[in-house]
């Protein structure tokens, strides 16, 4: 089904710090579902549209027209680290 | 090392210079305060959702047009999912498997496709910062977050890093005169990257490629892809192998560094985007986009070259450089003066080649030789009323100081002297000049008339026409 | 003040509008019942004298419970997770919106499961609600917060989300109306997102009426959500006390021979029809091949949109941050502190779903899958007016009881799933009470009833006209007191 080492590289991508015992258990979880999911595989739907939306439109658009932005300090309110008017992040590079 | 030939495509970014963002109403900002331009979309607040400016899609739609792209009939967006703290969301709203435009052509370069998508945030580098302890910061600005983007791919065309040059050139000149970007690659509102690989010659397989970016000007283009394709043709001849990687262009010292891989982030998990609906544009919306479309090169160079009888070589230029495209059409404009064909001639020849000698970006547009007085000067030799040399005269100063052609002819006394008793004494003086040649003429060695005519010339200071002189030198000589 | 607290919404607006109650006095009782809250219903309530806008319109003086996944500007707003603990949005969702402009006014924000994940109410990060039937027994969910305030008499009406079931399986675990409407009737701007595609706001309320109304004010097409349409026409009840004339199909595998339904369920389930038969109602069994697939296909596909919606929650514009030296570590750790174990749970589901060179199998499979549900939908439909079924498989479960066993607990949906894949709109009304299989305290069961897109007048007739004949009149025990 699912292997730890897929789990491993799931969470990855995921960006999911899991411990020894939450990658185990995940493991275990996932392949218990998947199986069950896996029954839709046996379904013949060749030829079959996949769903896109169930409302059928199209062509939604907006003016391009401005909106009021928010004032920066109102941007910034729940930034959990602002500095100098920017949200402050560990650098990608360290 | 010979025997390898270069294979470049191109992934161009065009920033769109709508009002708004490309899914919500914030406006586009440059070089303001950071995150002024802003709001819970934008920055991804949870619950918001994002609607596609419509001006986006007529200038994805008018892009498509230019480049003779097919638009799609149908196209959606999906999301490219990647974390990284420029992308608020962690995934960007970009078109994949139905973009808006498909297959097209750019001056003999087939476009893959074109489709709309988002622009990241800026994240700048702070560097070593006190407050996370050991490890530099950096900061996001979301103002440039969701500015509209025409991505534009080619296919792996391009053969030389000139020629990789040159289109993209092209390509920032035909956009340009569709008034839907500023296409400034140093400010970033167009931004080319480059995917190289070498193969044998003649070979129908592509090598393995690398990814070139942050080359932030043509000369740079030119010299990254340069740069890049020794590196390539030294590993094989070193019996390595060309890794797949993204290599980032230093401006600095023209060094090209592999980027660390964003770790994990080749697998972008591309789903269609449910909070938004398909895309069919209309007949409303291909029509507006059309509106005052300029003509593409390819059919501007055809018809230079069928309707107005303009040399093959002229009508490309004129056709591929749109700025000499525009200057032509203007000069054409102009009420009387040379014919089409002769015009072409001078713009692409000597207005051009002066231009460059003044300095390689100077736009034809903006230099004092009016396009009125060029096609005039183009009339003027072309009824012989002055002669070539006279004409290449007169293009000088019109780029040095402008007016008008007929009056510099006037002044500077660059008339053409033919026929008249002036023309027949400078022939005779110069037949005793040269009395060797002169000989061999009568004795039937036609080659030998080069010396007279140059002696002709000379003394005429250019202003004589080169076929009447011959003429006039072979019946003085008993051989007319 | 228990009196008052009986009322339904709309009697209470009619009171108001009649001066005959002053709604400060109307807001302040159910402020202060909503302040004893012994079900950890709420996770925000409303200051005394809280600021109100319009006192105009069509609801003008009900409070009004709103699920904890709204956004509402600088107040408190969770989605029941860690991981938003303090955040206060800097704007307002467009339902919320709705509600006030026409006159409601904001109560407090009820308690869910993490990003509305769960049908238990027991994945919250802020604890488990309780039902006010047994405060042993889970309310449902995810808007099990929402249906437990308004079921305990804690507000006379609230707003959830459903995504595979989350308004109508609480409210039939806690025996009040719960309606999803068609997908795109009511803007989902500062919702907060599980699966795009599939969430949709309804109201939870005492009966039909309250429901109708409710709906009547929060749908519409709203410019800020592309998916918006609105219901053409708005909301209509025509009041019809008999259901002659309609067609109503029991899809034979999501009731007949579904697996798991309690005996007690059935019984209710099975003298429902027998009642729909008695007010001249047509009744035949129907087939909806795939839905059995339904629980699949939402499994993969919910999954799937969830992990690129909570892919923002990574500690860079607000939200909690867990302090890192590199930037990866920063978001691993911020969402491993932040998320449930449920809400990892399905990130991971559908970011496998999502990888590469799994997409067609599982994601491609099951927009396939739901395709083929919404033309059996199609199909039933040419047929009958409505499809009914029981709206749970069981009663209100105990606590604890399928925590371990996320499939199980998934099985929970395995009625009301189909709908929200075919975009139709469902009612879950209550029914009657039945003991839980293997005997206890009698409880209540919801009663489905789908029907086509954009249907919502006629399922709220059709479901008035039932309503009446089943003259469900039971309230917990403990409010009753
Ligand atoms: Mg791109
Ligand atoms: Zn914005």
């Amino acid at each position: 089904m699912i292997e730890k080492g897929q789990v491993v590289h799931v969470a990855r991508l995921a960006r999911l710090e899991l411990s020894e015992q939450e990658l185990e258990r995940m493991a275990r979880e996932l392949s218990g579902i998947l199986e069950h999911v896996d029954k839709l595989s046996e379904l013949d739907l060749e030829g079959v549209e996949p769903t896109l939306h169930v409302v059928a439109l199209q062509n939604v658009l907006r003016p391009d027209e401005p909106h009021a932005s928010l004032p920066p300090e109102k941007a910034l309110e729940s930034a959990p680290d602002p500095a100098e008017g920017a949200f402050r992040v560990p650098s990608p590079q360290a | 090392m010979s025997g390898l030939e270069a294979v470049i495509g191109l992934e161009i970014h065009v920033q769109l210079a709508t009002r708004t963002k490309m899914f919500c109403g914030c406006e586009l900002s440059f070089g303001d305060h950071a995150n002024v331009h802003t709001c819970p979309i934008c920055l991804a607040h949870p619950g918001t959702l994002p609607v596609t400016n419509e001006r986006a899609v007529i200038y994805g739609l008018r892009i498509a047009a230019a480049l003779g792209c097919e638009v799609a009939p149908r196209s959606i967006f999906h999301r490219k999912n990647y974390f990284y703290p420029d992308s608020p969301k962690a995934y960007q709203i970009s078109q994949y498997d139905f973009p808006l435009a498909g297959p097209g052509e750019l001056g003999g370069i087939r476009v893959h496709r074109a489709h709309l998508e988002e622009d990241a945030a800026k994240l700048i580098h702070v560097g070593e910062s006190g407050r996370i302890h050991g490890s530099g910061a950096s900061l996001v600005d979301f103002n440039r977050g969701g500015t509209p983007l025409v991505e534009i791919v080619t296919e792996p065309d391009l053969r030389s890093a000139a020629e990789a040059r040159e289109w993209a050139q092209l390509l920032r000149a035909t956009l340009r005169q569709l008034d839907v970007s500023n296409v400034n690659m140093e400010e970033g509102s167009l931004r080319v990257d480059a995917n190289v690989s070498v193969r044998p010659e003649g070979s129908g397989e592509l090598g393995t490629k690398s990814e070139l970016k942050n080359m932030n000007s043509f000369r740079f283009l030119e010299r990254g892809i340069e740069a890049e394709l020794e590196r390539q043709r030294e590993l094989i001849a070193a019996g390595e192998e060309v890794q797949q990687e993204t290599l980032h262009f230093d401006p600095s010292d023209g060094s090209l560094t592999p980027l660390r891989s964003k770790e994990y982030s080749h697998d972008y998990r591309y789903f269609p985007e449910p909070d938004l609906v398909p895309m069919v544009p209309t007949e409303e919306m291909l029509e507006e986009a059309r509106r005052d479309l300029p003509e593409p090169p390819a059919a501007r160079r055809e018809r230079y070259v069928s309707e107005l009888g303009v040399s093959e070589g002229a009508a490309a230029t004129l056709a591929f450089e749109p700025a000499y495209g525009e200057y032509f059409e203007r000069a054409m404009g102009a009420p009387g003066g040379g014919s089409a064909a002769a015009t072409a001639i001078w713009v692409t020849g000597e207005l051009v080649g002066s231009l460059r000698q003044a300095d390689a970006e100077e736009e034809p547009l903006a230099s004092k030789a009016t396009p009125e007085a060029v096609r005039a000067l183009a009339g003027l030799v072309e009824e012989k009323k002055i002669s070539n040399g006279a004409g290449k005269q007169v293009l000088a100063a019109l780029v040095a100081e402008g007016g008008d052609p007929a009056a510099i002819v006037e002044r500077d006394g660059l008339g053409q002297i033919s026929g008249s008793g002036e023309l027949e004494a400078i022939v005779d003086r110069a037949i005793e000049a040269e009395p060797e040649a002169a000989d061999e003429v009568r004795k039937g060695n036609p080659k030998a008339i080069g010396r007279i005519v140059g002696a002709v010339m000379k003394e005429s200071k250019g202003r004589a026409d080169g076929d009447g002189v011959q003429k006039l030198i072979l019946e003085r000589l008993g051989q007319g | 003040m228990g009196e008052l607290l009986e009322l339904t919404a709309s009697e209470a607006i009619e009171r108001i509008r009649k001066r005959e109650l002053s709604d400060d006095e109307y807001f302040e009782a159910y402020r202060e019942a909503a302040a004893g809250d012994p079900l950890n219903a709420y996770l925000w309530l409303a200051p005394e004298n809280h600021e109100q806008g319009n006192r105009e319109g069509p609801l003008a003086g009900a409070p009004v419970a709103v699920k904890d996944i709204f956004c509402t500007e600088g107040v408190l707003t969770t989605a029941g997770s860690r991981i938003l603990e303090g955040y206060r949005p800097p704007y307002t969702a467009t339902a919320v919106r709705r509600l006030s402009g026409q006159g409601a006014r904001l109560l407090g924000k009820t308690n869910m499961d993490e990003f509305a994940m769960g049908s238990s109410n027991e994945n919250s990060g802020y604890g488990a609600v309780l039902n006010p039937w047994d405060p042993g027994r889970v309310p449902g969910g995810s808007s099990g917060g929402s249906a437990a305030a308004v079921a305990g008499q804690m507000a006379p009406w609230a707003i959830g989300t459903d995504t595979g079931g989350s308004i109508r399986q609480p409210a039939a675990l806690c025996g009040i109306v719960g309606m999803k409407p068609t997908y795109g009737a009511v803007s989902r701007y500062g919702m907060i997102a599980f699966a795009s595609s599939l969430d949709q706001c309804g109201p939870l309320t005492r009966d039909v009426t309250d429901a109708a109304l409710l709906l009547s004010a929060l749908e519409g097409r709203d410019p800020h959500d592309s998916t918006s349409v609105g219901i053409e026409g708005g909301i209509k009840l025509s009041g019809r006390e008999d259901l002659k004339g309609l067609r109503f199909g029991i899809p034979r595998e999501l009731a007949v021979d579904a697996e798991g339904i309690e005996a007690g369920v059935q019984e209710v389930f099975d003298r429902t029809v027998a009642l729909i038969e008695g007010l001249g109602g047509e009744v035949d069994e129907c087939e909806l091949p795939h839905s059995p697939h339904g629980i699949s296909a939402y499994y993969v596909l919910a999954p799937a949109e969830a992990s690129a919606n909570l892919a923002r929650y990574d500690g860079v514009r607000y939200g909690i941050r867990e302090p890192s030296e590199d930037l990866v570590g920063m978001y691993e750790r911020t969402r491993a502190e932040g998320f449930g174990d449920e809400v990892k749970r399905r990130i991971m589901l559908g970011t496998y779903a999502l990888s590469s060179g799994f997409y067609d199998a599982y994601y491609g499979q099951a927009q396939r899958v739901r395709t083929r549900i919404a033309e059996d939908f199609d199909a039933a439909f040419e047929r009958f007016d409505f499809v009914i079924t029981p709206t749970s498989p069981s009663v209100a479960f105990e606590l604890g009881a399928r925590t371990d066993d996320p499939l199980a607990m998934y099985m929970s949906d395995y009625c009301t799933v189909p709908m929200p894949l075919a975009g139709i709109p469902a009612i879950s009304i209550p029914a009657g009470l039945a003991e839980p299989d293997g005997g206890g305290p009698e409880l209540p069961v919801g009663f489905q009833i789908a029907g086509p897109a954009f249907s919502e007048s006629g399922i709220l007739d059709a479901a008035y006209a039932l309503e009446r004949a089943i003259g469900f009149d039971a309230v917990p025990e403990r409010v009753s007191r």
